[in-house]
């Protein structure tokens, strides 16, 4: 489902991507572990082509993502092609980014509506289903500003839901949390991942890799260091880096 | 075992003395007294000419005014802050060229002082005599004399406008620069289309801050279009300026003008707190 096959990316002098390959198959479910400052947010954003890539390339569903590739050069797609990719990839961010200004109900509403085209009963609809499903359907008309930390979290995870995209990308969504409210944020992804949804998370929560991770992959400087199935990679990890980094967060 | 919920306990032990405010008291009386004062002056003082005032106050030419007054204003507004609107965003611009025109356009019509530039575009004839559209550097499709398309309220109204612009165009980039940027991310991440961005999720956070300033801006343009006056346009001051001249009634006329004035902003007052209550929904 997500191919990534040799990104490399810089933020001036600094060598933040340096050859990452990863393959995500359907319904799988992959969480991305590392120090911070290993790359793991711009890996994550390259996915989206909310950041650009230097080298390498990123395909979902089959496709390249924010590139056309002629012979031997990518050539950036028009705006417009960048955005209809993006409609098949969900992004959830640390810090929510809910719009404060429209109330939960046109949060979920709105990209379905103006990126989507699609009509706006059938929109209504989804978003009923959705917000039942992240237990917030008595919030749907609230501002975001009057919810908390974990239920706004539970809105922006519907949100990028409603578009009923191929994968969902998972940007540290519970660091921004006061620890009594990861737990619910948490509980709202180990359903999205019970039922096949395709999932790529950077995360510190050692315990939802554990039992929620088809996959685990740990990123440091730059690089994939190791990647496996959870009890492989937290329980017995084969590389020194691997090790430190488990025995400091756990 | 049983559980009781604790009791609401009666408070014990010393009471909490009120803090006194003398002080208060006395700056209070102090105010009071002057204001006692003032009014008396206001209503004793013959030399204040009520009578006059209650005279002038409807008088159609002084309502024809107004009116002037409210449209030169309207005018200055919206073309200011649809013009300040688009420099805004040209600022704010990844292009460089863009971007340093709008700079440039602020630089220069923030530095020259308003009667100034209203007596430069009162006089663009001497400048320009003759207006013409076409092909730029091409040929010409028809020409205008200057001063018929630029008569003196258009020219008012240009060089409110144009200044007013410059003023917007900050007002308006320090607004957008307000908005978070995960804002931005967020809606591009949903694949929402640029300029539905813009005006679905951008500008409407923006328009928090930007609403205050522009009011403060706005209310100083209805007192800024009295600088017209130089161009002789029959807006309020200079209209109650004519009065005065011929009955020799100054400080009633003056009178006229400032309760005119202050009623205005009042009005747009009371709008902005609205306009701030409908773009605060959401927050508290």
């Amino acid at each position: 489902m997500i191919e990534i096959d040799g990104v490399h990316k810089s933020f001036g002098a600094l060598h933040v991507l340096r050859g990452v390959s990863l393959k995500v198959a359907p319904g799988e479910v992959a969480v991305v572990l590392g120090p911070s400052g290993s790359g793991k947010s711009t890996l994550l954003r390259t996915i989206n082509h909310l950041e650009k890539v230097d080298a390498g390339t990123v395909a979902v569903d089959g496709e390249l993502v924010g590139y056309r590739r002629s012979g031997d050069v990518l050539h950036e797609l028009p705006e417009r092609e960048i955005l209809r990719q993006r409609t098949k990839i969900g992004f959830v961010f640390q810090n929510f980014n809910l719009f404060p200004h429209l109330t939960v109900r046109e949060n979920v509403a709105e990209a379905p509506i103006s990126a989507q085209r699609r009509p706006k009963a059938e929109v209504a609809e989804t978003v009923n289903r959705l917000l039942l499903r992240v237990g917030l359907s008595d919030k749907a008309d609230a501002y975001p500003g009057t919810l908390s930390g974990g239920q706004r979290q539970r809105v922006a995870i519907a949100r990028a839901l409603a578009l009923d995209p191929k994968v969902v990308l998972f940007d540290e969504p519970t660091s921004a949390l006061d620890p009594e409210l990861v737990g619910e944020v948490l509980d709202v992804m180990r359903d999205l991942a019970k039922t096949g949804t395709t999932m790529v998370v950077v995360t510190h929560e050692i315990g939802f890799a554990r039992e929620a991770a088809d996959t685990v992959v740990f990123l440091d400087e730059g690089l994939v260091v190791e990647q496996g199935p959870p009890d492989q990679v937290i329980d017995h990890p084969q590389h020194e880096r691997t090790r430190a980094f488990i025995s400091r967060v756990l | 075992m049983t559980t009781t919920a604790p009791a609401v306990r009666q408070a014990t032990g010393p009471k909490v003395a009120p803090t006194r405010h003398p002080f208060r008291w006395l700056a209070a009386a102090g105010v009071v007294l002057l204001l006692a004062m003032a009014a008396n002056s206001l209503v004793t003082n013959p030399a204040w000419e009520w009578e006059v005032v209650g005279q002038y106050l409807f008088a159609p030419s002084v309502l024809r005014a107004v009116l002037l007054t409210l449209e030169l204003t309207a005018l200055g507004t919206v073309f200011g802050f649809a013009l300040g609107g688009v420099l805004a965003v040209m600022r704010l611009s990844p292009n460089p060229l863009l971007s340093s025109v709008a700079w440039g356009y602020v630089w220069v019509f923030r530095a020259v002082p308003l009667i100034l530039q209203l007596l430069f575009w009162y006089n663009l004839a001497l400048l320009y005599p003759r207006l013409s559209f076409g092909i730029p550097f091409g040929p010409s499709f028809f020409s205008v004399g200057t001063m018929d398309l630029i008569g003196p309220v258009t020219a008012a109204a240009l060089g409110l406008a144009l200044h007013q612009a410059a003023y917007a165009a900050e007002i308006v980039r320090g607004g957008l620069l307000a908005v978070d940027p995960g804002q931005r991310e967020a809606a591009a991440a949903l694949g929402i289309p640029r300029v539905r961005r813009f005006f679905r999720i951008i500008l409407p956070q923006a328009m928090r801050s930007i609403v205050p300033n522009a009011g403060n801006e706005i209310i100083g343009l209805v007192k800024g279009t009295s600088v017209v006056y130089i161009m002789a346009l029959p807006e309020l001051f200079y209209q109650v300026q004519v009065i005065y001249m011929r009955n020799g009634r100054v400080v009633a006329l003056l009178l006229v003008a400032a309760i005119w004035y202050l009623a205005l902003t009042t009005v747009m007052s009371v709008v902005q707190h609205y306009v701030e209550r409908h773009y605060g929904r959401g927050r508290s």
